[in-house]
Order: structure tokens, then sequence, then C-alpha cells
């Protein structure tokens, strides 16, 4: 350092105020850490007050199981706010279908009772591990790598020119049946999937619905953007045609009819029933795999399958993969199966149907694209396939409803 | 993605809903409240695309912090003070988190608004990420403090435990009753935009002075949320006063979530804060400072007062007077002492206070070492087992309380104590303002106007009726609250871990059985409870027995 230099800073430090004394909390050495003692309990370090599913917990069960109590298990003093009607929490009564013990009251407490309830699980519904082991830090890494990935794609093709390549025909049956779909996923997101998270009697039941409500919502809000880019990439591209065609269009109109009627379906186990054993098999993927799926390659377009394929692995791989162990159980419940199998076969007798007719409103979809995908009837073939394997894995026998 | 392309994206999503032609969604939930159709923006401008990012971003930083933390072994310093306290904390905040994601689909018909709904349904994963990643942070502390005991039987506890219930009001208050009383009153609008501010940041700042900066780096990520939820709550909230009938709800319910708030909330988070840390430098704030700037100051002034020229009626009173028991009624301090003079039925161990905390006390609240000093020496000296009883079963000039029905802390601040006969049974009430909420406010008419919407106070509020007559070994083993030795006690009133200066179930054998307080007034005739009242108005502060008449 040039002496110059040296005396500046020399000058620099004799003439630096001190600075005032800050007021900071001063570390303190505690030893606090496990194994620096030995006493009872100084080893039992796993959450003790449930069974696992298999030998070890895992980290999903940790931090999920029992955090939404159970007056038939803990919860010593029971409910405490109530509605109108005075019941708190999550009735059972709130799907017809029925778990193992349910039917045993409540521990009934007064003066000297004790705290007592049932041992674990209680009951059947208490069983139930979602195999997605769906929490926080799963659920967001998973969907930020779906955006992500569907941000490149789409961005690859911008840069590629790629929507240039499209047939006529196929940017307007983007602009119209692919956009109107997105109404769909909206529509259950929240008025089914979301709604039914309030629903269930455990929190791994919830948990698992909710993560399945923002599959839905992000997968509308996938569609409704990639909307908006082609919009400022296509010229021509009608942005706003997807709601004509969801309000009016009659190929469509039986999807929206049956959309509608899932929302407003009271009992929270029919509803995700309904949406996840019938409607998407016969109608989602119906739509999503054996049309545009088909289609859109031979239409100059590979950028679609990308984002409709998310949603398709959201479906097989994530939402039916937690709804199938969810109804088994339910099936093979040791004291209500039967009663069980019934109320899921009259369900399937109702909603196989409207399933069935909403997906024939849409074979005029299939004569649209220049580039015609395989015929309507194999595709709904292959679906109908698809459901009835469904149906075989929970248990269940295929309803006559479905020949038609 | 750039704020401009944010906001044109969420502009896009909004051609998302749409008007049912066929059917309409069910309608699970009630309200006494009406709203009428209108255009109120969605405050979050959020879209998933990216959110999701956002939401990866900050798990990579908290988990980053909790390896961090584990490989820095943060846990050499941590104080064992504080930690435990965290026990009953974290025991209870995970259900409030996960019931606020119940409660989002109570808005759903309720609110006429789709685009508010896409707010709403945002919140609701959000407080799933919020439920989930305090559960880790629990189970990081089971795994790495020395003393597990609590942590591992932390929700089982939670359930069965008094301190437990009275933390599960502001969870069960979210999802029951009026769909806008509960989830956005309640919720948002009190417990969010008020109380999120010393449970969420008062705290961790506390937690990082005894040497916990994980607390901080979780709690944090999860206020970042709170800000977002804030705005889901004030829009809603200007939908209900544009309607002139919604008024006189409103104002019911503000008082209600208020009061209920500052009973529940102040006792635990103030306990915290004050009696677990071993930081007692004077510059630091005490709880009725930081009560003073982020709930008296942010939450009262700033936010709720200018809401006034809406036609929103403020319970100014309940906010001077929540001001009035915390600095003037040593609410805290009298919740505190009775946490810690019913230690044996909990689930952490509580230290003793020393010197340095004395002095820290009288500086912070001048006057405190006359009312509860000499009862916190007492503590120190009955901590061990050493022939004696636990502090509660001995002469220390402290009467054992009677539950609060309402917010069922139990009623400390001994003058504002009142009974009512309410459904057929004598309750007893912390204030006047607890019996109301129970008397009138949860009713199916409010003040002539039918409420068939508004919920009800259920449950077994007072923990001490399941239990009375029970030898307290029995009520222990009978919560699960014992280690696995099979005998020594979870909970400790100090916080020596050698084994021979730890109560055991066999100390508690010894002890007189519990009664329940309002078992015990429901059988007084007219004139003992009257008098039992006239001696219990006249007792404390510190739960001091009433003086001798005339003294």
């Amino acid at each position: 350092m040039p002496a110059s230099e040296a005396k500046k800073g020399n000058e620099q430090m004799t003439t630096t105020q001190e600075p005032q004394q800050r007021s900071v909390p001063k570390p303190v050495f505690t030893d606090a850490e496990a194994g620096a003692r030995e006493f009872p309990d100084s080893n039992a370090r796993r959450f003790n007050y449930f069974t696992p599913k298999k030998r070890k917990q895992s980290h999903y069960e940790d931090v999920t199981v029992e955090v939404q109590p159970d007056p038939r298990h803990y919860l010593a003093q029971g409910w405490l706010y109530g509605f109108a009607d005075g019941k708190g929490g999550y009735p059972l009564d709130w799907t017809a279908l029925k778990a193992w013990g349910s039917d045993r009251p409540e521990p009934r407490r007064g003066p000297g009772s004790g705290g007592q309830g049932y041992e674990w699980p209680a009951h059947g519904w208490h069983e139930f591990r979602d195999p997605n082991e769906e929490w926080e830090l799963t659920l967001y890494r998973y969907n930020s790598n779906v955006v992500r990935q569907l941000n490149q794609n789409i961005d690859a093709a911008r840069q590629a020119k790629a929507f240039e390549q499209w047939n006529p025909n196929w940017v307007q049956f983007v602009a119209q049946h692919l956009g109107a779909w997105m109404h769909v996923d909206h529509g259950l997101g929240l008025y089914l999937f979301a709604n039914a998270n309030r629903r269930a009697p455990t929190n791994m039941h919830n948990n698992a619905i909710s993560v399945n409500s923002m599959h839905r919502i992000r997968a509308a809000q996938d569609l409704a953007l990639y909307n908006f880019t082609l919009s400022e990439e296509i010229e021509g591209f009608d942005g706003a045609a997807h709601l004509q065609t969801w309000k009016s269009d009659p190929a469509w109109q039986g999807v929206r009819e049956t959309a509608e009627q899932l929302t407003g379906i009271w009992d929270w186990c029919e509803a995700v029933f309904a949406a996840n054993v019938v409607f998407e098999p016969l109608v989602g993927e119906l739509f999503r795999s054996h049309l545009v799926q088909q289609a859109a390659p031979a239409n100059g377009d590979f950028v679609t399958p990308t984002l409709v394929g998310a949603e398709e692995f959201d479906f097989a791989e994530r939402d039916l993969r937690y709804t199938k162990p969810m109804f088994e159980l339910l099936v093979n419940d040791k004291e209500f199966g039967t009663h069980n199998t019934e109320l899921m076969q009259s369900w399937l007798q109702n909603w196989v149907p409207r399933c069935i007719a909403a997906a024939r409103t849409l074979q005029p979809l299939w004569s649209q694209p220049d580039a015609k995908p395989r015929r309507f009837e194999d595709g709904l073939d292959r679906a109908k396939s698809r459901f009835s394997v469904i149906l075989s894995d929970l248990g269940l026998q295929t309803p006559k409803e479905l020949n038609q | 993605m750039s704020r401009q392309s944010v906001a044109k994206a969420h502009q896009k999503i909004q051609e998302l809903s749409w008007e049912p032609a066929y059917h309409e969604p069910v309608s699970h939930y009630g309200t006494d409240y009406t709203f009428q159709k209108a255009k109120k923006r969605d405050p979050l401008k959020q879209v998933l695309r990216s959110y999701f990012p956002m939401q990866e971003e900050k798990d990579h930083r908290v988990y980053g912090a909790s390896d961090g933390a584990i490989r820095g072994n943060m846990f050499r310093q941590v104080q064992e003070r504080w930690l435990e306290w965290q026990k009953l904390f974290l025991s209870i905040i995970p259900l409030p988190e996960i019931s606020a994601a119940r409660a989002m689909p109570l808005l759903f018909r309720t609110v006429p608004n789709p685009e508010l709904h896409n707010g709403q349904a945002i919140q609701m994963i959000d407080e799933v990420r919020h439920s989930t990643i305090q559960q880790n942070l629990k189970r990081l502390y089971m795994n790495n403090y020395i003393d597990p005991a609590g942590f591992n039987s932390s929700l089982r506890n939670f359930q069965n435990d008094y301190c437990g219930t009275i933390g599960r009001q502001f969870a069960e208050g979210f999802i029951t009753g009026d769909a806008i009383t509960a989830a956005s009153i309640y919720l948002t609008i009190v417990a969010e935009t008020a109380f999120t501010n010393t449970l969420f940041v008062a705290m961790p700042a506390e937690a990082a002075a005894n040497g916990d900066y994980l607390l901080p780096t979780v709690f944090h990520s999860v206020q970042s949320d709170e800000s977002r939820h804030i705005s889901n709550g004030y829009a809603t909230l200007l939908m209900a006063l544009s309607d002139e009938g919604n008024h006189q709800l409103l104002e019911r319910d503000l008082r209600y979530a208020w009061w209920n708030n500052h009973r529940v909330v102040d006792a635990a988070i103030g306990t915290f804060i004050e009696y677990g840390t071993k930081d007692r430098r004077k510059e630091r704030e005490s709880y009725a400072e930081m009560w003073r700037r982020w709930i008296y100051d942010d939450y009262y002034r700033s936010y709720l007062v200018p809401l006034e020229k809406y036609g929103l009626t403020i319970p100014h009173d309940l906010i001077e007077e929540s001001w009035n028991q915390i600095w003037n009624k040593g609410y805290v301090h009298e919740v505190a002492q009775f946490f810690a003079t019913g230690w044996l039925a909990n689930y952490w161990r509580i230290d003793p206070m020393t010197d340095e905390d004395f002095e820290w006390f009288e500086y912070k609240y001048p006057g405190w070492y006359d009312k509860y000093g000499k009862w916190w020496e007492n503590y120190s000296r009955l901590s061990v087992p050493n022939g004696h009883n636990p502090i509660a079963l001995e002469d220390v000039d402290y009467v054992y309380p009677h539950r609060c029905w309402t917010c069922m802390v139990p009623c400390l601040v001994r003058e504002d104590m009142v009974t009512e006969k309410v459904d057929g049974q004598w309750r007893t009430y912390c204030h006047e303002a607890c019996r109301w909420t129970d008397a009138e406010a949860f009713r199916p008419t409010y003040q002539g106007r039918q409420t068939p919407n508004m919920g009800q106070l259920i449950g077994s509020r007072e923990w001490e009726t399941l239990y009375h007559g029970w030898n307290w070994a029995d009520i222990v083993s009978d919560m699960g609250f014992v280690r696995d030795d099979g005998k020594t006690l979870v909970a400790q009133p100090h916080l020596d871990l050698n084994p021979k200066k730890m109560w055991t179930l066999d100390h508690l054998r010894r002890c007189p059985p519990l009664q329940s307080p309002n078992v015990l007034l429901n059988e007084m005739t007219d004139a003992e409870r009257a008098a039992f009242q006239a001696d219990y108005n006249r007792q404390g502060p510190a739960g001091r027995p009433a003086p001798a008449t005339g003294s």
C-alpha cells in the first residue's frame, strides 16, 4: 500500500467515531441439543399419537395425521363451536358412505367422565393415506415444475414461430374448444373440489382434495393464459371465442350441464366420486387424450399437447391415484363394505348416463380439424374401457348404462 | 413474469368464471348477511403461473435455513425456557391454519363475487402450506432439541388439554356458524389482520433473541402470505358494508371477534413473549409495547378507524378495555401465573422466574413485584419435589379460578367475573363481553332480529368437569402426559432434566382430588352463589384470596 494511502487510512481510523453501543441479545451456550443428556423420553423422537400405515412413519404422515381432530379419538372436550343446528367440526353424515366404527356414538362427557375416546384410529376414515403424500413441499415443487415447463414450451414455440404452422381450422378449434375446457377445470376446481375440502372427516382426505382443487384451477389458468398468448401470437386468433362456445355452442351444452350438476352435489364423497371416477375418465380423458392429443400433431401443433398432457398427468397420475385408495377402503370396509358398494353403484347409475350423454354431445368436435383424429366411437370405446378398468380396480360393477 | 404481464394475466383469468345456466352450485353454509352482486376486484391479483414458483422459492429459503440450523448446531444456543413454550404453541397453530383453508368454501356461495373466489382458493392452499410447514418445524424440534417430550405427543396433548382447548377456538371460530361471521369477520378481518402481527412477527423476533432462528424463518414466510389474506377480508367487508342491513351484524361480529381474539391470543402469545424469554434487555419491547404498536396503532388506528366513514361501527370501548386489561389489570401476568399454577396438567416445562426476570418485569410493568413477585418465589421454592405438593395444591395465597364459559381462559381478573344462568346452567364468565357473547350474540335472535344462521357454543367447555373427583395421577395418565418410563411427567415446573428432580405420578398420587369449580357452582344455593361471587370479585390481584371483611 503506498505510504500516502496508508496515512490516509490511519487518519480515517483516528477520526472514526465509536459507534453507539447497540443493544442486541447475547448468544448463550445452552447445550440444548438432542442427545446431550439421558432422561425419560430423551430418545422418544417420533410422533406417538397415531399408528403409521407402514412400519415407519412417513414424513407426509408426520405433517398431516391428526391435525384435524376427531371427537371419537382424542378431543376430550369435544367440538367447541357449532353451526346453527348444533353440529360442530366435520360431521360424518356429510356423506352417506360409512367407514367402520363411524356409527359408534361420540363419547359423552360429563362430571367425572374423563377424556378417553376410542383407540386409534377410532374409525376407518383415519386409515386413508394419500399415495401422492402431498403436503406443502411436494405440492409447490410439483406445480412449479409444471408451470415452468409449460412456460418454456410456449416460449420455445413462440421463438420457433411454431404457431404459424397450424392449420387455420385448428386455430379456430383451439380458440373455441380447447378454450371451452378451461371453464370445466375452473368450475370443478373451485366449486366441487375446493368446496369439498371443508367436508371430509380427516386431514388426509381434505388435504388431498385441496391439492386436487389446485390442479384443476392451475390447469384452467394454464389454458386461459395459453389462450392469451395465442391472441398475441396468431393473427386472427379470437381470444374471446371460448366464452361464446361455452355459453351457447350445442356441442358443449351437455358438458356444461353435467359440470354444473357436479358442483351441485351435496354429498362430498359423491362429488369426488362422480368427478374423478366417472366424469374425468368418460369426458375429461375422452376430450383431452382421444381428441386434442390425437388431432393436434397432425394439424401442425406440438405445443398444445404439452399443456393438455400436463393436465392429463395431474388426473391420471395424481388425482385418480389418491381417489382410488380413498374409495377402495370404503368398498372393502369391514363393517360397511356392502352398504358403500351399493351406494357407489347407485351413483354410477346416475352419473354414467349423464357423462355418456355429455360425451356424445361433444361428437361434432371430432369432424372439425382438417387432419382428423381417430373416430369418436373409437375414442369413446377406449375411454369406456379405461373406465371399466378403474371400476374393476375398485371392485365395482360396470353399470349397464355404460352401453348407451 | 413482469408486474404488467401479471396484471394482464390476471385480467385474462377473469374469463374463467361463468353464470350457471342449468344447475346452481351446492349451498352448504348459511349467513344472515345479505350481499348484492357487485364488481369487486380480486385484491390478490395472483396467478398460479407465478404463485407456485414464488412459493417454491420461499420454501427453498425455509428448508435451506432448516438444514443450516441443524448443521450449525443451533440447538446448542437455544434457550430451553423458550422452546418449552413452543410445545404448546406448535401443538395449537397447525389446526387454526388448516381450519382457515377449510373456511374458504364458506364464502363461495355466500359472497356472490366470482372474482373474489380466486383469491379465496389461493388462500386455501396457502393455509395448507402453513399447517404442514409448521408441523414440519415441530418435527424438526422434536428430532433435534434436547427434550422431545411434549413435541412427540403434540396433537394428542393439544386435543386433550385445557390450554389446547383455549387455542382451538382460534380454529373452530373460522369454520362454523354464520359463514360471514366465521370465515370473514372472525378469521380475516380480526384474527389475520390484527393478531397475526403478534403471532407471526412479534413472537418470532423473541424466538431469535432466544437462539432460535428457525421459528422466524418459518413464520415470516407464513406472514408474507397473510398480507394477501388480509386483502381478501377487506374486499368482503366492503361488500358487506354496502348493505345497510348488515351493519347491525357487523357490529355484533366485530365485538365478538375482537374480544375473543384478545382473550385467546393475548393470553397465549403474551405469556410466550413475556415469560418464555431469557432476553431481559431493558431496551427490548414488552408485550404491552408490542401490542400498542402492532395492534392498537397499526390495526385499530390505521385499519379499523378509517372504516368508520363507510358506516362500520367499531368497538372502541372493547379495544380500550383490552388495553386496560393488558396494561392496568395485568391480564398477561395473570394468565402466565395460571399456566404455571396448572403446570401439572400441561405438556411442557415452565422455568421459574429469577431475580433478573423480576427486575425486567418491574422495569416494564411498575408494581409487578408487589403483585406477582412473591408467588413466583414460591413457584421456585416448590419446583423440585421435596415432600410437598405441586404449587396449585399448596397454600401460596392463590385461589384456583373458575373458567370463563365463553373464551375458556379462567376468570383471572377477579373483579370482572360475572355469572349467569344460561341454557339451564350457571356459568362463569371472565368479563361482561364474554357473557354477552354466549348469552346474546350466539343466539338465533339478536336484538329482536332473527339470526337463524348464527352458530352455537357447544362442547364440554369446562375442562375440570371431566375430571371432577379424580386423583391427579389418574388425570395426567388419562391425558397421556407421561414419559416413556411410565411414571415421569412430561410437564415439570423447572428445566432440570435430572430424573431425580423430576415429578412423577407417585408425587401426584398423594394429592387431593380435583374439584370442578363449575360443578360446585351449580350445587350452590342462590345465597351461597351470591356470596361466592361477591367474594370472588374481591379476590386478586395475582389470585390472592379476598381480604377479610372489614380489613
